[in-house]
């Protein structure tokens, strides 16, 4: 027989069994004896955001980083609330995140009670399972089915509402092992096939013109995953292409790689995506900012796309060989069989492709990500590549808000390791980064963490550089300020006739006055003459910075993919622009 | 150049529609049905019927039977969708009209008829199991079980005979012979 605790120390066991060494949360009525019962388990440490939406992100970063589950404790009501936005982005982007959230005494459910919501109806569709615990008894349970759901099969948010009385009631703790795997996504433990590898291996030996489509699967797989995707690839000499999830997996300066494909991505990326006979998709989902208009998506290539979610493959776009597996385990075995059959396959098909190569420096000579640059005003992505000239000699990690900058950021930005690159891609969540920034800072203590950010984004979770004050956590808030919410005034100049509604920010903040409100630093660069020696000071202070890159308010986020058009359509400059319809305009 | 230059695509061609029966068994737990219809109200899926019950009292699993609607590619991700949600033990997808399938809908029907109507009612529902279930000199209730468009087809003739309320449970299914769908 176990001996009785109480709900909330059931709670820090499994937490403790689960290894968890952080939480980000926010404390309230509903939660309270939660947070009373902290004090006692000193190996888990508790970060306290100013808002439940920072800790959820916050949360997000870590596990990004670490491939860890971030876990979130929120009070009820507004609490839970607050961390939808976080949640969702979580689900959207496949990040393993466990939230426990307070809720009121089950006796007072239904009856509109002070801070009470419905959370788990508010969180159901923004959560891979979610549970409301009304028995004590339960609890161990479901905590631990929790931490199951949210890390197996493809990554994503749970989220466990425990009423108050549940965490005052003495139960019963047991560490149960949940097997679930099979049901949790299908197929995911399906073995793979020699037939499987085989019809895989006969399609890349007929390719003439292949290309390597890989996402952010290949990250959440696991750094063995990134390894072997390196070895497969320098394997067949074949190109690879990225999404904006998947960057790192691969060396961005690698030659072979052809930068990020996608609605901003580069010319090469998407005319070979076009283009190509074989599209080997590993990890990425067909987005719609992959594929742009569907019927006309690389309509002459064979497709192989390996997922870990079988709802993923045919969802978008028709497929000829799925393969529901793993990542690391499908191109552990897969290069295996390659090498058993194919002794100096690179040599000996190097003339098969020559003329995809080819074709493929062709494109490359259009240098899409060029941009004219000024020496008397800082261009925002002249400003990214040096910020990576001057932090690419050590391991720096990079977030992100969204928007003009997050592109920038993927197209300038060479990252050569997985987990380095933290952005909300999926959800597209402004105020995403700086959050994140934290979460990432408390897994990887002592590395430098950079959040290239705009100043529109900045502001929807600025309240969490007192966190970061707080826990002393030198992050980087890199602020690319143009005043505008810079995507929506790049859409308005291309399809609003220039009519920029809402978009410019009067009456910013002084940033640098604000860093030294919050007690970190502020450094200001206006010019490009001074532009890399504030950098470095940046990066030399042992503090968090907030750093005012005053940018060209009008420069535009190029090469694009208009859309509704195929990828061998790209915008490469502003010279391109055009009258655009009224059925354009209602599209975006 | 293009004329559009939205940042979403536009639409791509829709394919046929198909009609298909999804019957899927559930943990029998708190929210498991609107799990399961948020699913296809959140990603625009079409639920036409749903008829839920315990099946399994001993180990709490409900089956529930939904007919929809929609392209190959939309049935198959509303089966790859139902699967991947944790109270799902399993999901049966027959399309409508496959051969060794039954389906039956049981429907009540009350109307305002004096005994002469009665039996002409009676007469129509015949080929349908009709069982009278309440009578008044007034009044009439009968139940019918049959398939979903032939108790479309019936309530439609029977408005003619002063059919005042209409209750169906929707359809449900089952594998002829000895098989069962695992």
């Amino acid at each position: 027989m176990s001996k009785l605790i109480s709900g909330a120390e059931i709670v820090f066991k499994a937490l403790e069994d689960q290894k968890v060494e952080y939480i980000f949360g926010y404390p309230g009525g509903a939660v309270l004896p939660i947070y009373d019962e902290l004090k006692n388990h000193k190996s888990i440490k508790h970060i306290l955001a100013r808002h439940e939406q920072g800790a959820g992100h916050a949360a997000e970063g870590y596990a990004r980083s670490s491939g860890k589950p971030g876990v979130l404790l929120v009070t009820s009501g507004p609490g839970a609330t607050n961390a939808v936005t976080a949640l969702t982005d979580a689900y959207m982007d496949s990040v393993p995140l466990v939230c426990i959230s307070g809720q009121v005494p089950t006796h007072l459910i239904g009856t509109d009670a002070f801070q009470e919501c419905d959370t788990t109806g508010i969180t159901r569709p923004c959560t891979k399972h979610n549970w409301l615990v009304k028995d004590v008894n339960d609890l161990s349970r479901v905590l631990h089915l929790a931490f199951e759901v949210a890390t197996t099969g493809r990554p994503g948010p749970v989220l466990v509402d425990i009423p108050k009385d549940i965490q005052f009631k003495k139960g019963k703790y047991k560490f149960i092992k949940n097997s679930l795997k099979k049901k949790i996504n299908g197929k995911a433990t399906h073995k793979l096939s020699n037939i499987e590898l085989d019809k895989f291996i006969e399609l890349i030996k007929k390719s003439t013109k292949p290309i390597f489509y890989t996402g952010g699967g290949v990250i959440n797989s696991g750094p063995d995953a990134s390894k072997y995707l390196r070895e497969l690839v320098s394997l067949t000499g074949f190109p690879i292409t990225s999404t904006l999830q998947g960057l790192g997996a691969y060396p961005g300066d690698d030659p072979q790689f052809l930068g990020m494909l996608g609605m901003h991505g580069t010319f090469e990326a998407n005319n070979a995506m076009h283009d190509c006979d074989l599209m080997i998709n590993i990890g990425a989902r067909f987005d719609d900012r992959i594929t742009g208009k569907v019927d006309e998506f690389s309509p002459k290539s064979k497709k192989i796309h390996v997922d870990i979610d079988p709802s993923s493959i045919g969802k978008n776009i028709k497929v000829d060989l799925a393969v529901v597996s793993d990542v690391s385990e499908l191109l552990k075995s897969l290069i295996k069989r390659f090498k058993e059959k194919n002794k100096n396959f690179l040599n000996s098909n190097k003339q098969k492709t020559s003329k995809w190569w080819e074709q493929i420096d062709k494109w490359r000579e259009k240098k899409s990500l060029n941009f004219i640059n000024s020496n008397k005003i800082i261009k925002p992505q002249h400003a990214v590549q040096r910020l990576y000239e001057l932090t690419k000699d050590q391991d720096t990690f990079i977030t992100t808000e969204v928007g003009q900058h997050q592109m920038w950021a993927a197209q300038h930005y060479k990252f050569n390791k997985p987990n380095r690159w933290m952005t909300s891609g999926g959800l597209g969540t402004m105020g995403y980064g700086l959050p994140a920034a934290i979460g990432v800072q408390i897994a990887n203590p002592g590395k430098l963490v950079v959040d290239i950010a705009g100043e529109a984004s900045v502001l929807m979770t600025m309240q969490e550089m007192s966190t970061a004050v707080q826990y002393r956590l030198p992050i980087k808030i890199f602020i690319l300020n143009n005043e505008y919410m810079g995507m929506v005034r790049q859409w308005q100049e291309l399809l609003h006739e220039k009519n920029y509604s809402e978009s410019y920010t009067a009456a910013l903040p002084d940033f640098v006055k604000l860093a030294e409100s919050y007690g970190c630093v502020g450094i200001r660069a206006k010019t490009p003459d001074e532009l890399d020696e504030k950098i470095k000071e940046m990066i030399d202070v042992q503090k968090p910075v907030i750093f005012d890159c005053v940018v060209d308010k009008s420069e535009n986020c190029f090469p694009m993919i208009p859309s509704g058009k195929p990828h061998n359509q790209m915008l490469l400059g502003p010279e391109e622009d055009e009258e655009i319809s009224d059925e354009g305009k209602i599209l975006v | 150049m293009p004329k559009s230059k939205s940042a979403y695509s536009v639409p791509g061609k829709i394919g046929k529609t198909e009609r298909h029966i999804i019957v899927v068994w559930v943990d029998n737990e708190a929210g498991v049905l609107a799990r399961i219809a948020g699913l296809f109200s959140g990603r625009g899926y079409n639920i036409e019927s749903l008829a839920v019950a315990e099946v399994d009292k001993k180990k709490h699993i409900s089956r529930i039977t939904i007919v929809t609607e929609g392209t190959p590619q939309v049935i198959e991700q509303i089966n790859l969708q139902l699967k991947k949600l944790v109270p799902v033990h399993k999901v049966a997808d027959f399309k409508r009209g496959e051969k060794d399938i039954l389906f039956r809908e049981l429907a009540l029907f009350k109307m305002l008829a004096n005994s002469k109507k009665q039996e002409k009612i009676k007469k129509l529902c015949k080929k349908f199991n009709p069982v009278v279930l309440d009578k008044t000199k007034k009044s009439f209730v009968i139940q019918v079980t049959a398939l979903r468009a032939e108790i479309d087809k019936l309530a439609l003739d029977l408005k003619r005979f002063g059919l005042i309320s209409t209750s169906r449970t929707g359809s449900v299914a089952m594998t002829k012979g000895a098989k069962i769908f695992n």
